[in-house]
């Protein structure tokens, strides 16, 4: 039981896609401008990996170990052909905004990476959990990326009005900076320096050390 | 006429920036850009690949999968754009596969050069995305061709930049927790914002 819990939790915090395995961060920053997308994003992702990890870990002994990568493909771009129709039926307008991101699922690193990291391991049970646990370590980010622009950037979560604009008479005069895509790079980056504030064993080793009591400033020296 | 095509290749490189505009092909993008050389070389598949699949898809899109394309089997009134992603992939990953072979039988040099990119270019949403970027616009197959030419370039050009920034920031002192990844988001956030100085440029 803690080995199921370990799995479906450990990607939240402690090995976190996007913020330690640098995985499917494309469609991160891109339709995060906005909560509500943003959330049908992750949900869309997160049913995609789950049954994909599900699938390709049923089949994952007859799968000739050279032509692994075009299976997975198939599995998986059959799965985002399905959800791409579901939202284009129930939700246009969304379907819209997403664009070709949902497409993308496709792409995205971390469904390939969990299929062949775990799925292609592990037994159908614990590779649809793995899959979840993952697609919600994805949505984690995702919601607070998203959250933070649609609050700062325009006063609303979700549509609805939580800060007063100027415009009605209230007090606050929307950063309209944070709706802008490189908002997002500076809200993850700034996301990771948290975590790894509070989680040490993730920070990395760099290249080159500064040496104690150097000198701040290297005098040039004028011919 | 040249004009048309001159306006998609500087779209398409500077102010549609694939990498620093719509933010695809980000995984490797970070992945691969500590180390000049390898970020350029890895700049020069995505050229060719995308050049390659790009006009490739259009000329699946227009005569297979859409509205009315089938007309010439007799089927007038079918329309396979659902089955559009899983071709287009599929398209992606055999191109890759021919080219990596191709590149090991006759130009050895190159396969020596590109040859570990490429199975990595398979999954770089930039190829992908490249794809379903023109079939949104609907671009003829001559545009199609100048448009993939110009996003490789933009990508290349963009991990290229990013990759001189971070050898230049490995002898800077970073706070500890920002170092490695987290400042190399805050860069390309940077970058990316210079880009915006683009957008509004009309041709």
């Amino acid at each position: 039981m803690s080995k199921a819990s370990d799995v479906l939790f450990a990607p939240l915090f402690k090995d976190n896609p996007i913020a330690l395995q640098v995985l499917g961060i494309c469609s991160a920053l891109a339709v995060t401008s906005k909560l509500y997308p943003t959330l049908i994003m992750c949900v869309a992702l997160t049913a995609t990996i789950t049954l994909s990890s599900f699938f390709i870990s049923l089949i994952r002994n007859y799968i000739p170990n050279n032509i692994r990568i075009i299976v997975q493909m198939t599995i998986i771009s059959s799965l985002v052909i399905i959800v791409d129709q579901l939202l284009k039926a129930y939700d246009y307008e969304t379907s819209k905004t997403l664009s070709v991101f949902v497409g993308l699922i496709i792409t995205n690193c971390i469904v390939m990476g969990r299929a062949e990291a775990y799925a292609m391991q592990n037994g159908p049970a614990m590779s649809a959990l793995d899959g979840f646990g993952n697609g919600l370590g994805y949505s984690l980010i995702l919601i607070i990326v998203g959250s933070i622009r649609e609050l700062i950037g325009s006063g609303q979560l979700l549509g609805y009005q939580i800060l007063h604009m100027t415009t009605d008479g209230g007090w606050y005069v929307p950063n309209n900076f944070f709706l802008l895509p490189p908002a997002s790079f500076l809200i993850i980056g700034l996301f990771i320096w948290a975590l790894r504030v509070w989680k040490k064993e993730q920070v990395e080793v760099p290249e080159f050390s500064m040496k104690q009591n150097a000198p701040k400033e290297i005098k040039v020296e004028h011919a | 006429m040249l004009e048309q095509y001159l306006s998609i290749l500087v779209n398409s490189i500077f102010i549609e920036n694939i990498a620093l505009s719509v933010f695809l092909g980000m995984c490797t993008f970070i992945a691969i850009s500590k180390k000049i050389e390898a970020a350029i070389g890895l700049g020069i598949a995505v050229i060719v690949v995308i050049g390659i699949t790009v006009p490739l898809n259009n000329l699946i899109y227009t005569y297979v999968l859409k509205e009315g394309a089938l007309s010439w089997l007799g089927y007038p009134e079918v329309s396979l754009e659902f089955v559009g992603l899983i071709s287009y992939i599929g398209i992606i990953a055999a191109v890759v596969q021919i080219l990596e072979m191709f590149l090991d039988k006759y130009v050895p040099v190159l396969y020596n050069a590109l040859g570990v990119f490429l199975p990595l270019i398979t999954v770089n949403c930039a190829i992908l995305g490249a794809s379903l970027f023109m079939v949104e616009k609907s671009l003829a197959f001559g545009e199609s061709v100048v448009y993939g030419l110009g996003a490789g370039i933009g990508w290349a050009l963009a991990i290229a930049m990013l990759a001189g920034i971070r050898e230049k920031l490995k002898y800077s002192d970073i706070p500890e927790g920002l170092q490695g990844l987290g400042i190399t988001f805050i860069t390309v956030g940077l970058m990316s914002f210079g880009f915006m100085s683009f957008g509004g440029i009309s041709l």
